[in-house]
């Protein structure tokens, strides 16, 4: 069986091609980039105490038929320094409420961190023990989820949150769900 | 043969007892709470560090995860409820194990199709020099026939 030699090398260089760019894709891949398990699911439940006001406490249900932003942060998390700026500003455009989950983090440092950097948050919640974060499926701080007016996940970033994500993602879609 | 076996399992089963006992002071009878969790938690991921369990994780989410799977083996529930419990938080990636289903098939067979189109390509490689082998053979004997034939 003699198959024309142009055809015998090109073969195995055709398959090295098709694995080089296969291998070159998982490269580009980010590892740490997660599928939301929780995206067009309801929002989990929780009710907790407020950071300003730990005697009063804040359900999501609160929130019940408009969209709204939950951004997960603590005061020490370094990258919630850099999205910090980002959330100033899409806070002061009013689209939607901003709820923070102060995650894993104490009273006195949550607030002093508002205190120092300013506060993009309607208002932020305390989850000490992570316990509310297991349940959204935080894996890193920050994360940032959009949640309709029906209280489904609608879209989830992982990671500080640039101005370019707002402007192409979440103001778009805080749009599209205050006019459906 | 079957003395041999029996003997065999009276040294493991000696050598597990002494090792549970000395290691940790436990019956043997039925897994305690602490090595439920330890079992359920070798089997999450580590989303944080990935390539740890939260069995051997430190990280805060990790210590936090154990606490759940603690405290959810303590209140009853089972240990399939447990894993479900974390795979509708962070989809099945926190399984080290991953499920069998449509998505999952190539990632489960995909080696062992690998392997078998590998092996197919050496056997036919192999066919095909031995067959020539076989050709140069019958070529010799018909050139040395003739010289055998005449003494």
């Amino acid at each position: 069986m003699t198959r024309p030699l142009a055809l015998r090398l090109l073969l195995p260089l055709a398959a090295f091609a098709v694995l080089a760019a296969l291998l070159g894709a998982g490269l580009k891949s980010d590892p740490q980039a997660l599928p939301s398990a929780l995206i067009g699911k309801p929002a989990p439940a929780f009710k907790l105490a407020r950071l300003d006001d730990a005697a009063r406490a804040f359900e999501p249900q609160e929130l019940r038929g408009k969209p709204w932003v939950f951004n997960v942060w603590a005061s020490w998390c370094t990258s919630c320094r850099q999205e910090h700026s980002v959330l100033l500003d899409l806070s002061r455009r009013g689209l939607a409420p901003i709820v923070g989950l102060d995650y894993m983090d104490g009273t006195e440092a949550g607030a002093a961190f508002l205190g120092k950097h300013g506060n993009p948050y309607t208002l932020s919640v305390l989850d000490p023990g992570g316990r509310t974060g297991i349940d959204y499926g935080v894996v890193g701080v920050p994360e940032t989820f959009v949640i309709d007016g029906q209280g489904v996940v609608r879209y989830k970033f992982s990671g500080p949150l640039t101005a370019e994500q707002v402007e192409q993602k979440i103001v778009p879609l805080l749009k599209e769900l205050h006019r459906g | 043969m079957v003395e041999a076996s029996r003997h065999w399992r009276r040294w493991v089963g000696l050598t597990l007892l002494i090792g549970l006992v000395g290691f940790e002071g436990t019956s043997a009878a039925a897994p305690s709470d602490a090595e439920r969790v330890q079992r359920v938690a070798e089997q999450l991921r580590c989303v944080v560090c990935q390539n740890q369990s939260i069995a051997e994780s430190q990280a805060p989410l990790a210590v936090a995860l154990r606490e759940q799977v603690r405290e959810q083996l303590a209140s009853g529930a089972s240990e399939a409820q447990v894993m479900d419990f974390m795979v509708q938080r962070y989809g099945d990636f926190v399984l080290y194990k991953p499920p069998l289903k449509p998505v999952t098939a190539l990632l489960w067979f995909g080696p062992a199709l690998m392997g078998a189109f590998g092996l197919g390509l050496l056997w036919r490689r192999v066919r095909q020099q031995s067959g020539r082998g076989d050709d140069d053979d019958k070529h010799a004997v018909a050139l040395d026939g003739p010289v055998k034939v005449n003494p």
